[in-house]
């Protein structure tokens, strides 16, 4: 095992001193540019000859590029350039998204813009570049490009069937990756099943709809060779490496600044061609070159998601234990693998999490990722885990059905104890401490079950259908080289920051982690200000520049508290060390007799003031012929942290929903949530509880609204945020969080992550809500989103 | 096809002239002819509500409105409620109750909420869910927006009684 020091041991302050932040909810110290509009966003940076692209994206789903004449488009006022494929290609090698790991895993090479076909709806095929963003609308809008369209392949139902288009003829068929975890014998188990249950679910294709579209200006300035990159990504290192990896660059000639990002939710952690093409258009033109996309484009070539259907079996014996999950899952990810985590991980994600919170000794699962001609799709927030949860407690609520048993008793009969880790899960799943039962309890105590059950019968005498759904979860978070360094992406797992501190006694943290908002950089400054001894206000937070801060992986998987919290922590540890040497040899005295509180240098015994923090650094830094001679007098220390001993530190919950179903429109009004979730060590309540909140309702988006709905044809029909719809606040419930800590024993610090946790169970608690308001009508709905529609059609209202 | 308008209004109490493209909408105006880049574009049709600023006193969208319409017309921004310390105490409400994560949507939704300020001063946690709804957040789950409005519309309450 590892040793794990203590906070004593190291000399910490105690938690209740006054600059003991870790576990407090100190407001973001970020926040005020915000709420003052004076934030910078990709957008808002303007450089010295910038021009703008835009792009003629295809108007099929499936085409051969047969000419591109660009002499219209170039006699447009203010039109700078054309660029084809074909153009982009002689500075810019192409990319094949597969992982060493994910065995026998296959996509064909992509290019910035496409060379012979498209193959999706909304691909981009041709740029135009432009003094604004206008004329180079109207550029594009001039273009004449001749498309040939081809057949396409639309259904993932039908992808690898006889018959089925080939959509990239050299891999031979549509077959991305399968892969198959069978523990145990299931068909044994199935065999002596008292019961079986089973139904096929389907979770809807949806996008991350960021409110900022992605955002990129790219800045080549051939005097000097260096590229610099103003991009709203999530990770600064990795694209740093992609744009010198593909435009034949040295990595340290690329410089990706990334400052204010407008939301991500995983949909900024991935390569996108228009981006890249970016890059190539300012490395041949020796100039910045800015793209934001619109939000039509984004509709089109944003990642989308959650393209699945998951049939699922689960076999129970007389008494209500679980005996066996069997998992058959499809996914469609569109024409490519996106590069570099590849579209190939969803869907291993619910081989990995199916079944997760249950002690159970048999399980297959299957999934199948296979091409078709729409969006690509990749990694959005709560990675898999919506539809692992969506399949496990949907059969759980059915197998209690199907015995007569309380939905809750059957999770506590069948939830892993408490006291049973270290444990593996039959997917293979190391799980170092969680707490299913204790987050149940919990939940319990705040779910009024009694009140609410009461009601529900009430309500029915006067036709009005309430539903109480649960959702137990598991959460992959702290992700070591095991998720993607494996496979060979160059995606750092560790991550590290730099804090120094500076002559006023202020301190400075650079972190190779990034904030979108969730709150890192405010939770870095309070690990820093803990670690080290002095006021939240006394520390600045750098991040989002791969020039300045530490190599690093960003924030992306719920790792920017665990991993960037913990380098942050040892550094700061680190410093404190450092300043108390020094101040020990001003003050001759031990160092180790000494503390640092308030930003204060005082006695640890007595907690008398010896020195102010801003004393020593006017004496280190313009006085330092004062001191010893050999004295080390570096007031700046650096830490890596990785995981080592698990590779995920997985985290758990439970999420309960009380919904109305209107059984006459098919509308569904949620009238509370609820959520109690496990992330060990919670740094700053207020900003867990608000991911967590962020979290449940795009998990509701899901399940209730956001649908990217395509035609037959392959032609997207919900392009605008009038067509798509994301949740409002007039729909939204209140919704109340509670938490249980187990903290990891890998860090000192013992956080894990808790961005996700709200996805990853909201979408099963409502689905089971709905179905138990729709129990007495004999309905049930399995396809997500569960829309007014399909509620109706499972009334038999309409057909 | 394009042709110019010359235009002066007020924005944030100075008063701009400009000749303008007549297809460029207030947002862009804004940003692009003023730097103000506190309002954001969003979806670019008028759904979103990043993009929303205070009109002749009224919020609107401003990828829905043609500049070249705004001759004389008083136009109010992020930047400039935050200078004259208008709405102060929602700026603090937010920043207190985390009712902005990735803040994209914060200008423009600091402008609805001061609109109800002043239009619903007893607004109930339901109504000030339906007055912020045209404006979207995909980051808190719109919670600690509605925590923060209620906190402002009772302190103005008790601080008007007092």
């Amino acid at each position: 095992m590892n040793e794990i020091v203590t906070p004593k041991s190291l000399g910490l302050s105690r938690e209740d001193l006054p600059n003991s932040y870790i576990g407090r909810s100190v407001p973001r110290p970020n926040a005020r540019k915000l709420v003052e509009g004076r934030a910078t966003y990709t957008d808002d940076v303007t450089l010295p000859r910038l021009v703008h692209a835009a792009f003629l994206r295809s108007p099929h789903a499936h085409a051969r590029i047969v000419s591109v004449d660009p002499a219209a488009a170039l006699a447009v006022p203010g039109v700078v350039r054309v660029f084809t494929g074909a153009d982009l290609a002689k500075v810019c090698d192409p990319w094949v998204a597969v992982l060493a790991h994910l065995k026998g895993m296959k996509s064909a090479p992509q290019y910035p813009l496409p060379l012979e076909r498209a193959t999706w709806q909304g691909e981009a095929v041709v740029a135009v570049v432009a003094e604004s963003r206008a004329a180079a609308e109207d550029g594009v809008a001039a273009l004449a490009v001749a498309f040939e369209p081809l057949p396409a392949q639309v259904d993932m139902e039908t992808a690898l069937a006889p018959g089925a288009v080939v959509i990239h003829p050299e891999l031979g068929d549509n077959l991305v990756f399968t892969r198959t975890a069978e523990t145990g014998d299931v068909a044994a188990a199935f065999a002596a099943a008292h019961r079986i249950v089973e139904a096929t679910f389907h979770t809807g294709r949806h996008t991350g709809v960021t409110l900022e579209p992605r955002s990129i200006i790219a800045d080549y300035n051939r005097a000097d060779g260096t590229l610099t990159v103003h991009h709203s990504t999530q990770a600064p290192h990795m694209m740093q490496n992609v744009f010198a990896t593909q435009l034949r660059m040295a990595e340290g000639d690329v410089r990706v600044i990334c400052k204010d990002v407008g939301g991500s939710y995983g949909i900024k952690v991935h390569v996108y061609p228009d981006e890249m093409a970016v890059a190539c258009m300012s490395k041949i033109m020796g100039r910045p070159v800015k793209f934001i996309a619109d939000r039509f484009e984004a509709f089109g070539s944003d990642i989308h998601a959650r393209d699945h259907r998951i049939k699922g079996r689960l076999a129970v014996d007389a008494e209500g234990r679980f005996l066996a999950f069997d998992i058959d899952d499809l996914t469609g990810i569109g024409p490519y693998s996106v590069y570099p985590r590849t579209s190939a991980v969803e869907g291993n994600q619910v081989v990995n999490l199916c079944g997760g919170p249950y002690a159970f000794a048999n399980y297959r699962c299957t999934t199948t990722v296979v091409l078709q001609n729409k969006s690509p799709t990749c990694q959005y927030r709560a990675v898999g885990h919506p539809i692992a949860t969506t399949v496990t407690e949907g059969l759980v609520d059915l197998a209690a059905e199907a015995l007569g048993m309380d939905k809750v008793a059957i999770r506590r009969k069948n939830l892993i104890r408490d006291d049973a880790y270290p444990c593996t899960s039959p997917a293979g799943m190391r799980f170092e401490g969680l707490s299913h039962h204790a987050s149940l309890d919990k939940l319990l105590a705040m779910v009024p079950v009694e009140k609410i059950r009461a009601d529900q019968l009430e309500q029915r005498q006067r036709g009005i259908y309430r539903g109480l759904g649960l959702a137990s979860f598991i959460e992959l978070t702290n992700p070591s080289p095991f998720m993607y360094g494996i496979g060979g992406a160059k995606i750092s797992a560790q991550d590290g920051c730099t804090v120094r501190m500076d002559p006023d006694g202020s301190l400075v943290a650079l972190s190779g982690v990034t904030e979108q908002g969730q709150g890192t950089e405010a939770i870095l400054a309070q690990i820093v200000a803990h670690g080290v001894g002095v006021p939240v206000s006394k520390v600045k937070v750098v991040t989002g520049d791969t020039q300045t801060t530490p190599y690093g992986g960003g924030t992306w998987a719920c790792r920017g508290a665990g991993i960037g919290g913990e380098a942050a922590l040892q550094s700061a540890i680190a410093l404190k060390e450092q300043i108390l040497e020094v101040a020990g040899a001003m003050l001759q005295a031990q160092g180790s007799s000494l503390d640092i509180i308030m930003g204060e240098v005082v006695d640890k015994a007595t907690g008398q003031v010896r020195m102010p923090l801003a004393e020593l650094g006017r004496i280190v830094y313009y006085r330092g012929d004062t001191l010893p001679k050999d004295l080390a007098r570096e007031l700046v220390q650096t830490r890596h942290f990785i995981t080592k001993e698990y590779p995920f530190a997985f985290t758990n919950g439970i999420q309960a929903s009380w919904l109305e179903v209107d059984v006459e429109t098919g509308m569904v009004k949620l009238l509370e949530h609820w959520c109690v979730e496990d992330c060990g060590r919670v740094i700053n309540p207020m900003l867990v509880d608000e991911q967590v909140r962020g979290g449940i309702v795009q998990g509701i988006g899901g399940a209730l609204y956001e649908h990217c709905i395509y035609n037959e044809d392959g032609q997207l029909l919900t392009t605008t945020l009038a067509d798509y719809l994301v949740p409002m606040a007039a729909e939204m419930p209140d919704m109340h969080v509670g938490h249980v800590e187990t903290p990891t024993k890998e860090s000192l610090l013992g956080a894990k992550g808790a961005g996700e946790a709200g996805t990853a169970g909201a979408p099963a608690a409502i689905m089971n809500a709905i179905n138990d308001a729709l129990s007495p009508l004999g309905a049930r709905v399995l396809a997500q989103p569960f829309t007014p529609d399909r509620i109706l059609r499972a009334l038999g209202t309409i057909a | 096809m394009n042709r110019r308008i010359d235009i002066t209004l007020t924005v944030n109490g100075e008063r701009v002239s400009r000749s303008v493209d007549t297809r460029l909408h207030l947002i862009d105006f804004l940003r692009m002819e003023l730097g103000l880049t506190g309002a954001h574009t969003g979806c670019e049709h008028g759904v979103c509500g990043a993009c929303t600023v205070r009109l002749d006193g009224d919020p609107v969208r401003g990828c829905l409105v043609m500049v070249a319409s705004l001759d004389g017309s008083v136009v109010e921004t992020i930047e400039g409620l935050s200078d004259t310390g208008e709405i102060r105490d929602l700026q603090e409400a937010f920043v207190a109750r985390n009712a902005a994560q990735c803040g994209y949507c914060t200008p423009g939704m600091l402008v609805t909420a001061a609109d109800i300020l002043v239009e619903s001063p007893e607004a109930t946690r339901e109504e000030i869910r339906e007055h912020i709804s045209g404006n979207y957040c995909r980051c808190t789950g719109y919670q600690a927006i509605v925590d923060a409005v209620e906190d402002v519309l009772k302190a103005r309450r008790t601080s008007e009684a007092a």
